[in-house]
């Protein structure tokens, strides 16, 4: 088993107009910088996007709808993105904003076969507007349906060739549950390991869900909000 | 000490040793400054940590590393890393002592508004929905007025709302403010404030507790 691609290109060349996407990461932390780039060298469009921001203007999938990619956006946060804003406000670009945590379990649900799920997020707001509510107890709930996508891109940290993966700090965030929730699962690491190496109480990610892994290059990891603490001592 | 100092140092006193809090973006961030002496408190960031710690040193910024304001953070020890989903069950699983945020409107039945302004603003709620529905105690840290002069605390919110009947406790420069069945019960004045100074600056109705007092930061 080797599911090693050899380029980002590669990685991403069945990917076709009009799929589903969803893509890991939270603001600049932990998104596919490399797939990002081949799928805009693609120049595929009518996109729909399942991610939890949209990069900022230049970077991250700021990049995609700067090249009119994108057709549709499911996500919880774009304040960093005033071009998206502007499209929005425009009518140009369908955008659902859902919160995290419900983004969160509905790409978990799907990966888990659950078909939908009751939480008490936004009830008695425009999230819930349209929706099934139950009460169970002495409290109202908002009935939520998983999400799937067609794919998923991903970074992790390390993975071997079975596609086990482990992620660094924060930028975990949204890759694990996606990996589990998409058809076609392409996951971007820092570093390429042999089977055994990764510690197996440690894997985050099985192999099992993930389709093809790829080698990043020269990764830019740029900092949205540089916070350094004042008179530099510890 | 400036308004928003004021409020940081306030609730900052609430915490108990050993509570898990979330810190919203902004204001509440300065908050984590002025943990009183022999009270460890860890904080959460939706983004999938427990243990924040401070601002890094040049050296010490790692991008991997930050919090859900995208600031880069550090690590203290014993603190722990989870995705998404996890971070979300914790949430909103009612394992969080306290969620601490700002807002832009906050009403008499504890209605808290402070993700949109329809037709001008397209950021998005981010994770302040489910902090809201899940945390045990939610505290309001806002100025008390607009920069205009507007009162934020209202009979009613105008904004569409984050949370139904989810806020807790309000505390500003001016107040401290505990929402109750029966209203806003007003339960400590900054100093030389008067309860009717108070109102005076405040849309909603403020119930007077018997047992008002100063309040010490």
């Amino acid at each position: 088993m080797n599911k090693v691609v050899s380029s980002a290109d590669e990685a991403v060349a069945d990917i076709a107009s009009g799929s589903t996407i969803m893509l890991g990461g939270f603001g600049l932390c932990g998104i596919p910088e490399n797939l990002i780039a081949a799928l805009v060298r693609r120049g595929i469009t009518g996109l729909n996007t399942i991610s939890n921001n949209m990069g900022v203007d230049g970077f991250g999938m700021g990049l995609m709808l700067e090249a009119g990619m994108i057709a549709s956006h499911v996500g919880s946060y774009v304040g960093e993105n005033r071009r998206l804003e502007q499209l929005v406000l425009k009518g140009e670009l369908d955008l659902t904003l859902i919160p995290q945590g419900t983004l969160a379990e509905r790409i978990r649900a799907g990966g888990a076969g659950i078909p939908a799920f009751y939480v008490p997020t936004g009830l008695g707001t425009v999230v819930a507007e349209g929706k099934e509510t139950r009460k169970i107890g002495d409290r109202t709930y908002v009935l939520e349906h998983a999400l799937h996508a067609d794919f998923a891109l991903i970074k992790a940290w390390k993975g071997d060739r079975l596609g086990n993966l482990v992620y660094r700090k924060t930028a975990r965030n949204f890759n694990p549950a996606m990996a589990t929730a998409a058809d076609l699962t392409i996951a971007e690491v820092e570093e390429l390991v042999e089977p055994g190496e990764l510690d197996p109480d440690h894997i985050v990610t099985p192999g099992i869900y993930v389709n093809r892994i790829l080698v990043g290059e020269k990764y830019l990891k740029p900092i949205e909000s540089k916070f350094i603490r004042a008179g530099g001592a510890a | 000490m400036t308004g928003k100092e004021r409020i940081a140092r306030r609730i900052a006193r609430e915490f108990k040793d050993g509570f898990y809090v979330n810190l919203g973006i902004g204001l509440p961030t300065m908050i984590a400054g002025y943990i009183p002496a022999g009270i460890d408190v860890m904080f959460q960031s939706e983004n999938g940590m427990l243990g924040v710690g401070g601002p890094p040193t040049p050296e010490q910024e790692d991008p991997d590393l930050i919090n859900a304001g995208k600031q880069t953070v550090t690590e203290i020890p014993g603190c722990s890393f989870f995705g998404s989903e996890e971070s979300f069950a914790m949430i909103r699983g009612g394992h969080m002592d306290m969620s601490i945020l700002g807002a832009m409107q906050v009403d008499e039945k504890g209605n808290l508004a402070n993700w949109t302004i329809p037709g001008k603003m397209v950021k998005g709620m981010g994770g302040a929905m489910d902090l809201v529905a899940g945390a045990r105690r939610v505290i309001v840290a806002m100025e008390h007025q607009t920069k205009e002069g507007a009162s934020r605390i209202l009979r009613q919110c105008t904004l569409p709302l984050t949370g139904q009947s989810v806020v807790h406790d309000i505390v500003t420069e001016l107040c401290w403010i505990h929402v109750t069945p029966e209203g806003l019960v007003l339960t400590e004045v900054a100093e030389g404030l008067s309860a009717a100074d108070v109102q005076a600056r405040t849309e909603a109705r403020l119930i007077v507790s018997p047992e008002l007092r100063e309040m010490t930061v």
